[in-house]
């Protein structure tokens, strides 16, 4: 049997204490992702630190307006604070959205921020991965890539990152707090995650051992007004095969401000910045939403199996806004 | 029969079990000193093992033995090259079961598996099955024992000839059986016997298989079956875990426990082959067929051959004076196909079906008046009279139900917001068979009964139906019975599959019974203390039935909306009527027609075994990524049923449920699809890149 040491730490300073001693040890949260890429011999820590006892469970408003979520929150939640629901629905959604309930009652806001990706060669020990296994190749790049990349992939990964919470935090600029052996540290999301480039094993920019301790929500009243729009395969219990994330805020018809992050496109959450600012200070139009989307995924480079997703991500941007500005379309 | 248990609802014998969750099932049942097996998949997909080093498994703590065909028992080749496992070091497809680990644990089991190391002297593989494979051929049967190509009157000329022509090829890919048990084995040798704990459909076959395999008498084998978590077709007959348990325990002369990963199911155990289907009508103005051909491509291994019956479906269901049809089969580097739901109809009857609603559309003929004027008066393959056809009458029942009558057969004429929303139809019709069994039935000096038989309760009731057969049989309340099933100990029966559990168990359990209450009329004074024990055997009784068509029917109705953006598909509808013959319980029925049509929608709209040709197997093996349709795909879901007496059946006048709910639905779903968006999909899945954009499309 391949065995491995449990430790429940007290503090948050024992934990990170306990990853820097050992290069092979993970952190344990929900465990409904790591504990299946155990079985599956895809993950091989050899110490689990379990963070579900740290003090790291609360939702707080902060002095300013906005809120800290705890990293050990679980998903269900999270998805049902009033807060959240009130201020920023688009979280809810994209929670609400995701997984089942069962698996909602055990994942944690840092455990789904770090979930690896669900492309099916990083899952199988007998096929080529360069995430998995550094210069073994990338199978999915000329292999079955539906669900995979469009944007920023390399030729060593065409992986997406799987969280539908990343995407909705991506566009609401939240920032992770992580402590580290040297102290703690804020990092915005949209500095959180790496392209695949040369290193996919390397998904964020973390130090190893870094543990995320909370994610905060900056104060965003526009964000009252905010969707999330999922589109996958079944109707429930599937991973997208594309979202949006969409926050818009209107000023008599005119876009004094917009939030766009996409999911299922790219190694990361990707926000939509040239679309952003192709919307921002125009009246809106359903036809304005879609040169915003064109104006973002010119860049887009599909792979052999998975051109329909700019048409898709096309038109989820032009619904989501859409309805979010409550015009027909 | 008076006592009135048949037709009435009652909830599953074990149900109580089941939910609190003491029902055993086949490595569940305690034992000392038992040990735990692991099957090692093989990486290769063509080629020889030249190494195994189980030496670093062998190393680690808590493993025993490393199982491979250099030291497993022997077994014999005769059997089933399927079941002839560990015995050679030939690799026939990716995942062919080349070792077992045997551990104190399963976890150890489990670790000792991905320490094995094997070296594969690999040759290059053909495993995609394409229209123009360069080894098709023409098998001698199908499935089971079919004639391969049918031919009547002049197909060529009455097609060339036909006012109204439809010519349409219609893809399915394969399609992946995930029980919730999976494929699982408890086996232990005491003093030369085999005693095994295994989840199967059947166990006397299972029995008789490895009795063979081990060379050893029937009676030295005995297979306990008692609750068994599915199987759809895939647990039919012996399978690999069954056999590889028994090697092992074997070899380690100690109990062993084996269950198959979820991943091991996609593929070692079975699987819907793919199929290429063309299918050619050719009709009058009216809709009235004169040609009708349906041509059938599919898979099989290299190890044995499986030809999948799908134009069968074809010979006997809609009239037509020129008919052909054939079947056609590539040998591919690939697991064997095996029986899943309606094998052969299913695939066949989502071409012929949807062929029948494209008809339909050339013609403009509403398609439920179609197969009404299509519908023969006597089996047009065989010639034989039916002993009951009642497509018409689930067609009409349903169109009402489903309220068909107001349709408006344009295309994209019904938009809802986002929605756009459509209509579909598809008939459907299963064999209605049996095969011999035999029963005992006991009474008892207290007034109690006791029925034996070993039948298979997969889940769906079948303990229950036969105990509610057999207390009207004997004329009693229920109460007073009790019927064991489920050990090849017991009567021998066959297996749950084909739609045929109930009717051939159900007979041998009637004539029992009637047989025990002749004796006890004639019987006097007390009975004996272990009772009096009579045994009935059908095989004489089936073999001199006259010959007839004989089938179930239904009809499948389906509303789905399209979102016009983003093509995504939800079923707001899906209704069936079917003609199955005596229900013996309702309840149970109705599971089982609702998850046949839920299993259908499933093919339509999302599963697919996505195979990666240079691997040689399928990458979406888990429930994660092989999607299986889940509540909210479909918004409301209906079964029901027309009365149905058939005295040409069986004495319980049953036709067998399991099979016939999947039949027709993907054809009824994507004639639906159709309907709403004016696109037809002929490959299924009918997935939303295939109609991304629809609203533009159509
Ligand atoms: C069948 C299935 C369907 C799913 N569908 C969806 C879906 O549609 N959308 C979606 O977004 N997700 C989906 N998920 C994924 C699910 O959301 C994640 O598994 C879950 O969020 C992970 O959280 P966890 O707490 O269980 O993490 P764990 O499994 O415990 O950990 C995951 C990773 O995070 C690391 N980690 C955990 N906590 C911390 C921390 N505080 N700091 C640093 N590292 C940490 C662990 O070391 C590990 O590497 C699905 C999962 C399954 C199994």
């Amino acid at each position: 049997m391949r065995s491995f040491h449990y430790r429940r730490p007290a503090d948050v300073a024992e934990a990170v204490a306990l990853l820097g001693a050992d290069p092979e040890a993970a952190y344990l949260a929900g465990g409904t992702n790591l504990v299946d890429l155990m079985k599956l011999g895809v993950q091989r820590p050899d110490l689990l630190v379990d963070v579900t006892r740290l003090p790291l469970g609360g939702i707080e408003p902060l002095p300013g307006g906005g809120l800290r979520i705890g990293a050990t929150v679980r998903n269900s939640s999270l998805a049902a604070h009033p807060v959240v629901r009130r201020d920023y629905p688009v979280l809810s959604r994209a929670l609400l959205a995701a997984a089942s309930g069962q698996l909602r009652n055990m994942a944690t806001t840092g455990g789904n921020l770090m979930q690896r990706t669900r492309c099916v060669y990083f899952q199988d020990t007998g096929k080529a991965c360069n995430k998995r296994e550094p210069g073994t190749g990338c199978a999915a790049r000329h292999g079955q890539n539906r669900d995979l990349a469009i944007l920023d992939w390399s030729e060593q990964c065409v992986a997406t990152h799987p969280s539908d919470l990343a995407v909705a935090l991506a566009a609401l600029d939240a920032v992770v707090e992580v402590a580290e052996a040297g102290g703690t540290r804020d990092v915005p999301v949209a500095e959180f995650y790496r392209s695949p480039g040369e290193h996919p094993e390397r998904e964020t920019t973390l130090p190893r051992g870094a543990l995320i301790t909370a994610v905060r929500l900056p104060p965003l009243p526009a964000a009252r007004r905010s969707a999330y729009l999922k589109v996958r395969d079944r109707a429930s219990f599937a991973f997208a095969v594309g979202s949006v994330a969409a926050v818009l805020d209107l000023d008599a018809g005119v876009v004094r401000d917009v939030r766009l992050a996409y999911g299922a496109v790219a190694h990361r959450p990707w926000r939509a910045l040239r679309a952003e600012a192709e919307l921002r200070g125009r009246p809106f139009t359903p036809e304005l939403a879609g040169r915003a989307a064109d104006a973002e995924l010119e860049a887009a480079r599909p792979l052999s199996h998975n051109a329909f997703k700019v048409p898709l991500v096309r038109a989820i941007t032009v619904r989501a806004l859409t309805e979010l500005a409550g015009v027909e379309a | 029969m008076s006592a009135g248990a048949v037709g009435r609802a009652h909830p599953r014998l074990e149900g109580r079990e089941k939910v609190t969750g003491t029902a055993r099932y086949a490595v569940e049942y305690p034992l000392d000193d038992v040990t735990y097996g692991w099957a090692v998949p093989a990486a290769a997909v063509r080629g020889r093992i030249t190494r195994i080093d189980a030496e670093p498994a062998l190393a680690l703590p808590g493993v025993l033995a490393v199982l491979h065909h250099g030291n497993a028992p022997r077994l014999s080749p005769d059997v089933d090259p399927e079941l002839y496992l560990l015995q050679e070091p030939t690799v026939h497809y990716r995942g062919q079961f080349v070792a077992v680990v045997v551990a104190e644990s399963i976890e150890a089991a489990r670790e000792g598996a991905r320490h094995v190391r094997i070296d594969y002297d690999t040759q290059p593989h053909s495993t995609v099955l394409t229209a123009d494979h360069p080894g098709l051929y023409r098998p001698d049967k199908v499935n089971p024992s079919y004639p391969t190509d049918t031919a009547e009157g002049d197909f060529d000329a009455a097609f060339a000839a036909a006012e109204v022509q439809v010519d349409a090829t219609y893809r399915t890919p394969a399609y992946h059986n995930n029980p919730m048990e999976p494929h699982a084995t408890t086996a232990q040798w005491r003093d030369g016997q085999l005693l095994l704990h295994d989840s199967n459909q059947g166990s006397t076959a299972v029995q008789a298989a490895m009795a063979e395999l081990f060379g050893m008498p029937r009676e030295s084998v005995r297979v306990i079956s008692a609750h068994v978590g599915g199987g759809f077709g895939s647990k039919g007959y012996a399978k690999a875990s069954v056999v590889l348990a028994a090697l092992a325990a074997r070899h380690v002369d100690r109990p062993v426990r084996l269950a198959l990963t979820r991943q091991q199911l996609f593929g070692p155990i079975g699987y819907r082959t793919p199929t290429i289907q063309r299918v050619r009508l050719g009709s009058d103005a009216d809709g009235r067929i004169a040609a009708i051909c349906h041509d059938a491509i599919s898979q099989t291994s290299m190890i044995t051959e499986f030809a999948e019956q799908t134009a069968v479906y074809t010979r006997s269901m809609y009239a037509g004076p020129h008919r052909r049809t054939t079947h056609r089969l590539a040998r591919l580097d690939v697991p064997t196909p095996f029986w899943m739901r309606a094998p052969g109809e299913c695939p066949g009857a989502y071409a012929l079906e949807s062929a029948m609603d494209e008809l339909a559309v050339a013609c403009g003929i509403d398609p439920v008046e179609l197969r009404i004027r299509n519908d023969p008066a006597v089996d047009p393959d065989q010639g034989h009279p039916f002993s009951s056809r009642n497509l018409v009458a689930c067609l009409t029942e349903g169109a009402r139900r489903f309220g068909w009558a107001d349709r408006n057969p344009r295309p994209c004429a019904r938009r809802e917001g986002r929605w756009m929303i459509g209509t579909g139809v598809a008939g459907s019709s299963y064999p209605a068979r049996a095969r011999a069994a035999a029963a005992t039935a006991t009474a008892l000096p207290d007034g109690g009964f006791v029925v034996r038989i070993n039948a298979t309760d997969i889940g769906t009731g079948a303990r229950t139906a036969l105990w509610q057969v057999a207390a009207d049989a004997l004329d009693v309340p229920p109460e007073r019975v009790r019927i064991h099933i489920g050990d090849s100990d017991l009567p021998p029966a066959g297996v749950a599959g084909g739609s045929m559990g109930t009717s051939s168990w159900s007979w041998a359990v009637v004539r029992a019974c009637q047989e025990l209450r002749d004796r006890l009329g004639h019987h006097t004074g007390e009975l004996p203390a272990d009772g009096l024990t009579v045994e009935a055997h059908t095989a004489d009784e089936i073999r001199a039935q006259r010959p007839m068509a004989r089938y179930a029917y239904g009809a499948q109705f389906a509303e789905v909306r399209v979102d016009a953006d983003t093509g995504e598909v939800r079923v707001s509808r899906l209704l069936g009527v079917f003609a199955v013959g005596q229900v013996v319980n309702p309840t149970t029925a109705r599971s089982q027609l609702i998850g046949g049509m839920t299993m259908g929608l499933s093919m339509a709209l999302h599963e697919e075994g996505v195979l990666d040709e240079r691997y040689g197997d399928w990458v979406n093996h888990d429930l994660a990524t092989y999607h299986i349709t889940a509540c909210a795909d479909v918004e409301r879901i209906e079964a029901y049923w027309v009365p149905e007496e058939d005295p040409d059946l069986n004495p319980a006048g049953v036709k067998g449920l399991g099979e016939i709910g999947i039949v027709g639905t993907a054809a009824a779903i994507a004639s639906a699809v159709r309907h709403a968006t004016g696109v037809r999909v002929r490959d299924l899945p009918i997935r939303l890149d295939k109609l991304l954009g629809v609203s533009e499309l159509a």
